[in-house]
């Protein structure tokens, strides 16, 4: 293209520079930097660098809090992938010319407030809620459950906040399936399921994996969903970080056990990068 | 009978979905403090609600905050998916990758990064540091947004422009902005959404100077369920699923002239 | 008419490290219709934007009116392009398409309004100016691109592949009035296609290119009769062609051995003997008779083989004959009054031979 840009291209690349610099490259090296630093109770941090934090992240309570949040991460996303699936291949190849508002209809609690819809889950799983009231009124329980303030709540939770996450992808992906692949391995002979397994599904491993990616993601993550509905003794790697910022001020730890879970989902993301297109994200906006 | 077993699958799969946003809506409008019983209409807890003049700044401050920063993370990720679509410059790559990272990036390791940012620049915690930290927030989503629909374009066009005698100002304000117009208006809104509903920056970035609604909301539900939430949240409900619906008509009419 | 209007000498261009054109050397004359032909790849498309200036070139220079523009910006170059994609402005009128070029150069808006209806007529568009493009047919769509780029009075028009896209027919009407506004205009048109009959019938010149090389740039005429090498004769029409060794070499003859009969050719190229050629003959330069219409004694003379497809074409019909030696070759014969009945069926022996002096001699390279 044509070297003579002028001020327009100076203007918009300095301002994007400026950007990433401040609120992109700085802020990272700040929280690496901060991971190798010393507690200091009146500075928040003194300059003397240290691997201690690093090793305190893998310390027992730490590490347990950690894999715990791998595992409910792990089962929400799975059940995300289970719930999704057969729901948005439903819509995907639905003929009603209703399919854009059903799409729509996916979309729209994504648009609302997540924590105001966590918040209406408590007062569905309480005790006292709407799911016991109508439990112990048709007679399948005698006595309320307990799911608030536990994992299954949190699960539910989870699982509820982030489903349109895993469905969009998945949804954009087998749209663009060919119907002809499965009308030609109907055609050779495979039945439904050898379809199933030999065909859809290898097609639809891209919207797999991105959906997979953005439930598991966010849900390593959560912050006031565990506070809210898996009451204090749920907590989860976002809660230690806080607090370890909020109330005890050891930043430098706070800051290492950021690195340690951000790497982690570096690790993630490369997969994401490898397998998805960068419509994929874009299917959420 | 297949067809009904889809059908039915779909239909749970959406009542899970909108229960609990019925669940607030319907409480909203029960005249009972703490009973989840139906126990007849009111909109007492609107009255409530209208009268806390408190909540009521809280509300408009969130307002305020989340049209600065989506206007300017609008204008920010405008400018950052036009350069990466047209332009060749240092550190290119490295953008398209920071933008995707960051998008994917947790929350809360994005707050406290600009937590660390503010201390180590002794900025005090109040609006300032919320309105930079809502802007960082969005501009990704943005980035990618406007992104996605720039490179559906024919790089031809801006050719043909470049062709025509047009300057790069002319063919941005002749050309990029109102074919991306859609873009960037489903941009802005979802940064304003972004930024209204934000908990977990908000949380570790604001300060005493400038409470914000969703913190408000969050310690409200910490502390125990107030009726006048269930009003406040329908409020917002209904706000946001208006601005959606409202800007999707406006882009879809323009779109039929 | 016959100054040259745009110069290019030792233009090359890398992608990467991809040599999209060698070092070029052309002329264009002042007001032809000239066309760049060659496969997908062959830098015909990089040569069209080098000109344009929205390439600029690795070496060498470019000069448009004996100006030197190698460093300017397309819109100084006064030159304008019809894109393949038409490229037109999806959110613009017909109009405020057309109006772009002048409005950027700020004319005034009562003159822009005199000039783009006046374009518009010319591409029978005038009562479609407030429609969208996505309103119009592709042919439609063309001639707004065309008006785009004309209202602009560029001083030489290039287009790349600007047909590709229509249908056969279209295509066909395009042609021909494209043809016809290049007379109207009176301007330079650059054209660039991969489509070789396209090529043939619109041109007054035409250059052939191959892997960043012009391979040959000549008339109609002189690229189909009198190719320069193997690559041109075989991308131009369809060709026969046979390896043979010169056995002896005077001034204007040349006797060379194809099949088993001796051939005394014209020697244009001054060959010498032992010197290794190809023989070019076009299938309508061969003419074919069945066994039974010709005697033994004019035989002498011909090749022989047996008829192995007879595809009737409307006003030919070809043939495909082969050879005793396994040779392929293709043979198309016109109706016409002397021999109404070219009733030629498969695995029938027939005869071939064709006017001495028709044939292009090839060198081996």
């Amino acid at each position: 293209m044509n070297k003579k840009h002028g001020f327009f291209k100076t203007f918009s690349v300095s301002i994007i520079w400026l950007w990433l610099g401040i609120f992109a490259l700085v802020p990272i090296a700040l929280i690496f930097l901060t991971s190798f630093l010393t507690k200091d109770t009146n500075n928040i941090v003194e300059f003397i660098p240290t691997f201690k934090n690093y090793l305190e992240v893998f310390n027992h309570g730490y590490l347990k809090i950690l894999l715990q949040s791998i595992y409910i991460a792990t089962i929400c996303t799975i059940l995300c992938l289970i719930i999704g699936y057969p729901f948005a291949f439903t819509i995907a190849r639905s003929k009603s010319k209703y399919k854009p508002l059903l799409l729509l209809l996916v979309i729209i609690p994504f648009w609302t407030s997540s924590l105001i819809r966590t918040y209406a889950i408590m007062a569905i799983l309480k005790a006292k809620g709407i799911l016991n009231t109508a439990l112990l009124a048709i007679g399948i329980i005698h006595q309320p459950l307990q799911i608030l303030y536990s994992d299954t709540a949190v699960l539910i939770g989870c699982v509820y906040d982030l489903l349109p996450f895993m469905i969009l992808p998945l949804y954009a992906n087998i749209e663009k399936l060919n119907h002809e692949y499965i009308e030609a391995a109907k055609d050779l002979g495979a039945n439904w399921l050898t379809i199933f397994i030999k065909v859809i599904i290898p097609l639809t491993m891209p919207g797999i994996i991105a959906g997979s990616v953005l439930v598991f993601l966010p849900a390593m993550t959560m912050f006031y969903i565990p506070v809210l509905l898996g009451g204090a003794k749920n907590l989860l790697i976002g809660n230690l970080i806080e607090y370890q910022f909020l109330t005890t001020s050891n930043w430098p730890l706070g800051t290492a056990i950021s690195v340690v879970i951000t790497l982690l989902m570096g690790i993630f993301i490369l997969i994401y990068w490898h397998n998805s297109k960068e419509k994929d994200r874009e299917s959420l906006a | 009978m297949s067809k009904f077993i889809r059908n039915f699958y779909t239909s749970c799969v959406y009542i899970f979905l909108y229960l609990p946003i019925a669940v607030v809506i319907i409480f909203s409008f029960n005249n009972a403090k703490h009973s989840l019983v139906w126990q007849g209409f009111t909109l007492k807890w609107y009255a409530v609600l209208f009268h806390d003049t408190a909540l009521l700044q809280v509300a408009w401050n969130s307002l305020a905050l989340a049209i600065l920063a989506a206007s300017i993370a609008t204008a920010i990720g405008t400018l950052i998916s036009v350069s990466l679509f047209r332009y060749r410059f240092f550190g290119k790559k490295i953008l398209h990758a920071l933008i995707f990272i960051l998008i994917l990036t947790p929350e809360i390791v994005m707050a406290i990064s600009l937590l660390l940012l503010y201390s180590f620049l002794k900025i005090p915690l109040g609006f300032w540091t919320l309105l930079l930290a809502h802007t960082a927030l969005c501009i990704p989503f943005v980035a990618v947004t406007i992104y996605s629909r720039i490179t559906t374009l024919d790089t031809a066009i801006f050719e043909a422009a470049l062709d025509l005698g047009a300057n790069d100002l002319t063919i941005f304000h002749k050309i990029i902005l109102p074919l991306l117009f859609p873009a960037i208006v489903s941009g802005w809104l979802l940064s304003f959404i972004l930024s209204l509903d934000d908990v977990i920056i908000s949380y570790f970035v604001s300060g005493p100077t400038f409470n914000i609604l969703p913190l408000k909301i969050y310690s409200m539900v910490r502390l125990g369920v107030k009726p006048e939430v269930n009003a406040l949240c329908t409020l917002m409900l209904l706000f946001t699923l208006f601005a959606v619906i409202a800007s999707y008509q406006s882009i879809f009419k323009k779109k039929l002239k | 008419m016959n100054q040259s209007i745009i110069e290019l000498i030792g233009v090359s261009k890398k992608f990467g490290d991809y040599q999209a054109l060698h070092e070029t050397n052309i002329s264009i004359k002042n007001g032809e219709f000239i066309t760049l032909l060659g496969p997908s790849g062959c830098g015909k498309t990089t040569l069209l934007r080098l000109i344009s200036g929205l390439e600029k070139p690795d070496s060498g220079k470019i000069f448009i009116n004996g100006r030197d523009v190698t460093d300017l910006p397309p819109e100084k170059r006064h030159l304008n392009m019809v894109f393949q994609s038409y490229a037109l402005f999806p959110h613009m009128t017909v109009y405020d398409n057309v109006a772009f070029g002048l409005r950027c150069k700020k004319v005034p808006e009562n003159e822009i309004k005199d000039r783009v209806n006046k374009v518009l007529r010319m591409v029978k568009l005038d009562t479609l100016s407030k429609r969208k493009p996505n309103q119009l047919s592709g042919g439609q769509q063309q001639r707004v691109a065309i008006a785009r780029a004309v209202v602009n009075e560029p001083i030489v028009l290039l287009l790349d592949e600007p047909l590709s896209a229509l249908d056969y027919n279209l295509r066909k009407n395009m042609q021909l009035e494209l043809k016809e506004l290049q007379r109207r205009l009176g301007i330079t048109f650059i054209f660039v296609t991969h489509d070789q009959e396209e090529a043939l019938s619109m041109s007054d010149r035409l250059a052939i290119m191959n892997e960043g090389f012009i391979e040959q740039l000549g008339t109609p005429k002189d690229v189909y009769e009198e190719p320069k090498n193997l690559y041109v004769a075989e991308f131009i029409g369809e060709t026969n062609i046979f390896k043979a060794e010169i056995s002896e070499a005077y001034d204007d003859k040349l006797s060379v051995e194809i099949g088993d009969k001796r051939f005394i050719l014209n020697n244009k190229k001054k060959l010498s003997a032992k010197q290794k050629v190809h023989v070019v003959i076009r299938p309508e330069d061969i003419t074919v008779w069945g066994e039974n219409e010709i005697t033994p004694e004019e035989t002498k003379d011909m090749l022989s083989g047996t008829v192995e497809q007879v595809i009737y074409k409307g006003s030919t019909v070809d043939l495909i004959i082969r050879l005793s030696n396994g040779k392929k070759i293709l043979a198309s014969e016109f109706f016409n009054e002397d021999d109404e009945n070219l009733d030629y069926h498969a695995m029938e022996k027939v005869w071939f031979d064709w006017i001495p002096g028709w044939e292009v001699i090839l060198p081996y390279e």
